[in-house]
């Protein structure tokens, strides 16, 4: 009676389409200079995430009733010439669905706490454009079935994350906070891109159902060695660090907190940060036919959670607490999926992206919060050690204090390592060729330098 | 060969040239500005009615109807391929949006004439298959610039140095390839050659002319001169056909440090017009490592590449010079904060210089990927080559995005506002990269057909009867004659 396969093309398409088509009615009023209103932008807000929500759980309802656990809705070879084939496909199962949920649920929250934190904000349509932007990323990286679809989601998360990290871009710091996200960003998107190309080079095609032999998530094994899966692995893991911020990517996370409130409550709290864990989680099987990779991951989500949790002891501010607790889990998180333990990660992922939203978002009524609880007892709020903190001996307890507060250090040893050299080198370079263009020139190379544009008018000017 | 149904060819060169003529004897700025707006606009339909005639005809090469230059010069001048079918559309959208997009603050020091004989002359190039006819046009082309130069009164000597070499080059190897007359040359003949090629596209060290130009002329001209990538098209006319894989896959290496190098030094630069410069060279060094890897899936991803860059950094360096206008020369040193005057002119900025990066959903993407597919096929360090070279340029843009539209709140006294006229041109070049990023696969097929024939000319020229006989002569190097090197690797071969 029903055909059920175009039932759940059409609900798919519409868990897709709608923070699409948000992102596009936001995206093309605003390059036309005639930005919505408030009141428009929130309506577009609550009907898509509404829309993408109802569509979503239907097909949740569906994929139940039929016992199907395994949906998948490609959109056809987008580019299809001799060795080489671009596939956009979507997947619903047991990871994405429950993904998909979440990253409605939540963003539908944030949306609604948005429209009065907020309100009359300069910058309210640009937030709301930078915030479905974030949404699709979201989506199309829950939902990708190709490692193609998959990349594109990534970046537009990347890209949105960075953005709203400088939203209140009137000011310098938000602006610089925001472009050592986008970089640390970028250069794990690297490592993804050529995950991307090599995955693409061994099975042919970028289809994560190519990378198993039978079965759907999280069941199926591996179709590649172990030395190739160690291969691909390595580099998403370190794409994956990259997004997550594990050791020792960790320094961008504090400086994410810059944005507003809300946005670092789905980012850095909630979504973002755990889709380092969601592509750990999606390529499982490459992950389980190299012991080596599993020993990597799970040493490298002790050693984070280890820094994480010592450097949100020392924070002096909520968010940043926050932040660090939150990578605490999301490394906790990620040493289970290595150890193969892949439904207890993503129950995990459920609850604590939930808590952690409702934390962040707590986060500005803190003072007030404790002032009601102070008065509640009729006293100040006990300060509690931990039996760690009591056996610590004092000297070592100086030291990982500094540590702690310094975050690790990372920071300063990827600039003082990699920056700084970085930009001598290049800058030594530059002088050479500005000294080899004024030799063959005969002269000055480089008046522009000695031009001061504030200065001059504009009849003036070149 | 199939011909057109109309000389669309010949009509399009025409009319800038006559144009050029025309807005010459124009003493107003703002009169020359108009017509020179028509007449671009006239070649650029002109254009694409060559492109949409083409494609028509399903051809691999198509003449000008009619024959009248034919029938006047004895031989097919003017000639479209699926190489330069949609450079020619591109080429001529960009002298379009130069022209439009030239404000009042500009027009006195940009000359429209020489810019109308400049697009005439690209067109003409880019319409051209005869080795000597394309030397001839490379070489006229450097013309306007130089007079530029000259006429601001700019020193002259780093752009006449290197292009004289460059003339130079070309002309001593083509007479090497014509005195040699069989299908193996020497690397006499072909390291010339190849020098040109790297001359032109500012290869590295060979660069300093490209800076120097961005330094001292004037913004529109520098970036007609740069962005249709005529070193490319040097590299496929006369290079491709002749050159051995060995002596290509070094200049392929040396593209991909030119690429890396000045991707590294966009980072660092402290001027917008260095920083565009430097952003330029890294990926027209990515389009032409591609093509020198000579692999169906590098070059059909550096044609695609090409395209995206023509259309996304033309994009981006007209948003650049549309700033520029408004403020003068834009430093990178400083906050400029000019977000809140010019939303529209941001979001061009960032996306138009993503897509230059291939950024998902832009008309880079793909042709990015393949790129790095062909590299990585060639080799994994070519493969992280590209891709850092390109993640370096997109911390390049959203630093240089950063240091424009933000970090502070800039007061003016006047409106900086953007034209009707410019928004115009911001949303046909966001509809273009966004409509590429959306249906890449028109563009990418396209190239791919492209890349197919370039590989079979190769092939095509190795089969000549004298090849055997030539084969073996003391230090002659004898083209490929294998396969093109595209079939899929055997994983385990590969990566086990």
């Amino acid at each position: 009676m029903f055909d059920h396969e175009l039932i759940l093309r059409v609900l798919g398409l519409t868990v897709v389409g709608a923070p699409a088509a948000l992102f596009g009615v936001l995206g093309l009023s605003s390059l036309r200079g005639k930005p919505l209103n408030e009141r428009a932008i929130v309506t577009c807000v609550q009907s898509a995430i509404f829309a993408g929500l109802l569509a979503s759980i239907a097909i949740l309802a569906m994929m139940l009733s039929l016992g199907t656990r395994h949906v998948p809705i490609p959109l056809g070879h987008w580019v299809s010439i001799p060795h080489y084939h671009f596939v956009f496909k979507f997947e619903f199962d047991r990871l994405s669905v429950p993904f998909v949920i979440l990253t409605f649920l939540l963003c539908g929250t944030i949306g609604a706490f948005c429209n009065r934190y907020m309100h009359r904000e300069r910058g309210f349509n640009r937030f709301f454009v930078f915030y479905s932007l974030f949404v699709l990323g979201m989506i199309v990286t829950s939902l990708a079935g190709t490692i193609e679809t998959l990349f594109t989601g990534w970046e537009l998360v990347g890209l949105s994350s960075a953005l709203l990290v400088a939203f209140y871009h009137e000011r310098r710091s938000p602006v610089q906070n925001g472009l050592r996200v986008w970089s640390v960003y970028r250069l794990s998107d690297a490592a993804l891109l050529l995950a991307s190309i090599v995955l693409h080079h061994l099975t042919g095609e970028g289809d994560f159902d190519k990378l198993v032999s039978v079965g759907t998530w999280p069941e199926g094994a591996a179709l590649l060695t172990e030395s190739q899966c160690l291969l691909v692995g390595l580099l998403l893991l370190l794409a994956a660090m990259g997004k997550s911020a594990m050791v020792p990517f960790s320094g961008w996370l504090p400086r994410a907190m810059e944005g507003p409130t809300p946005s670092s409550a789905v980012f850095y709290g909630a979504l973002s940060v755990h889709l380092g864990a969601f592509l750990l989680l999606r390529v499982s099987p490459i992950l389980d036919a190299s012991p080596v990779l599993c020993v990597a991951i799970v040493v490298l989500g002790l050693v984070t959670a280890a820094f994480a949790t010592m450097a949100g002891r020392v924070q002096t501010d909520i968010k940043g607490v926050l932040s660090f607790a939150s990578l605490t889990q999301v490394a906790i998180i990620t040493a289970e999926i290595g150890c193969g333990l892949r439904y207890l990660a993503l129950i995990h992922i459920l609850g604590h992206a939930c808590l952690r939203t409702l934390q962040f978002l707590r986060a500005p009524s803190l003072l007030r919060d404790y002032h009601m609880l102070e008065n509640a007892i009729g006293d100040r709020l006990p300060d509690l050690k931990t039996p760690f903190d009591r056996r610590s001996p004092a000297r070592w307890g100086d030291w990982l204090y500094r540590l702690s507060l310094e975050r690790g250090y990372f920071d300063s040893l990827l600039s003082d390592f990699v920056v700084r050299p970085f930009v001598a080198l290049f800058e030594w370079c530059d002088g050479i060729e500005r000294r080899w263009t004024e030799l063959v020139a005969g002269g000055s190379s480089r008046p522009a330098d000695q031009t001061d544009p504030s200065q001059t008018p504009l009849e003036d000017l070149q | 060969m199939t011909d057109l149904h109309f000389p669309w060819l010949e009509i399009s060169i025409l009319i800038p040239l006559l144009g050029a003529v025309v807005v010459g004897r124009r003493r107003d700025p703002l009169q020359a500005r108009q017509w020179s707006v028509l007449i671009s606009g006239l070649a650029l339909i002109g254009t694409l009615g060559t492109w949409s005639d083409f494609g028509l005809l399903h051809a691999r090469e198509a003449d000008d109807a009619w024959h009248l230059l034919s029938s006047l010069s004895g031989r097919e001048v003017l000639v479209i391929d699926q190489l330069s079918a949609p450079l020619l559309p591109l080429t001529a959208l960009l002298y379009f949006l130069t022209n439009l997009t030239t404000l009042r603050t500009k027009i006195r020091r940009f000359s429209f004439s020489w810019t109308l004989f400049s697009e005439a002359i690209t067109l003409a190039t880019l319409s051209c298959k005869e080795p000597w006819l394309v030397i001839a046009l490379l070489s006229l082309g450097t013309i306007p610039p130089f007079f530029e130069l000259r006429s601001r009164g700019k020193s002259t000597r780093v752009f006449s140095l290197h292009m004289g070499l460059f003339i130079g080059l070309m002309v001593l190897g083509w007479s090497f390839v014509e005195s040699e007359g069989t299908r193996t040359h020497s690397l006499l003949a072909i390291v010339p050659l190849l020098a040109a090629v790297c001359l032109r596209s500012g290869m590295f060290p060979a660069h300093i002319w490209m800076t120097d130009l961005f330094e001292n002329a004037t913004f529109g001209t520098a970036l007609l001169f740069t962005v249709p990538i005529a070193g490319a098209y040097a590299a496929i006319r006369l290079v491709l056909p002749i050159a051995p894989d060995g002596v290509l896959r070094w200049i392929g290496v040396i593209s991909l440090l030119t690429a890396v190098y000045t991707s590294g030094m966009a980072l660092i630069q402290k001027e917008a017009r260095r920083f565009f410069c430097f952003l330029f060279l890294s990926h027209s060094a990515l389009v032409l490592a591609g093509l020198e890897l000579v692999t169906p899936i590098s070059l059909t991803g550096a044609l695609c590449v090409w395209l995206s860059v023509g259309l996304s950094l033309g994009g981006f360096g007209l948003t650049l010079r549309a700033l520029e206008a408004r403020r003068g020369r834009l430093g990178l040193m400083e906050f400029q904060g000019l977000y809140d005057h010019t939303p529209t002119l941001a979001v061009c900025f960032v996306l138009t210089g993503l897509a230059s990066v291939g950024f998902p959903g832009t008309v880079g993407f793909v042709g990015t990927e393949l790129l790095v597919d062909g590299a990585v096929e060639q080799s994994p360090t070519f493969g992280f080559a590209v891709v850092l070279a390109a993640a370096l340029n997109s911390i390049a843009i959203v630093q240089a995005y950063f240091r424009l539209f933000t970090g502070r709140v800039h007061t003016s006294s006047v409106d900086l506002g953007i034209l009707p006229r410019e928004r115009f041109a911001v949303f046909t070049l966001a509809a273009l990269v966004l409509l590429g990023g959306f249906y890449p696969s028109f563009g990418v097929v396209s190239r791919h057909h492209a890349a197919e024939d370039l590989l079979e000319h190769r092939q095509v020229s190795d089969e000549k009867p004298d090849h055997d006989s030539n084969s073996g002569e003391p230090g002659g190097v004898s083209p490929r004659t294998e396969q093109p090197t595209n079939q899929p690797t055997n994983p385990e071969e590969s990566w086990g």
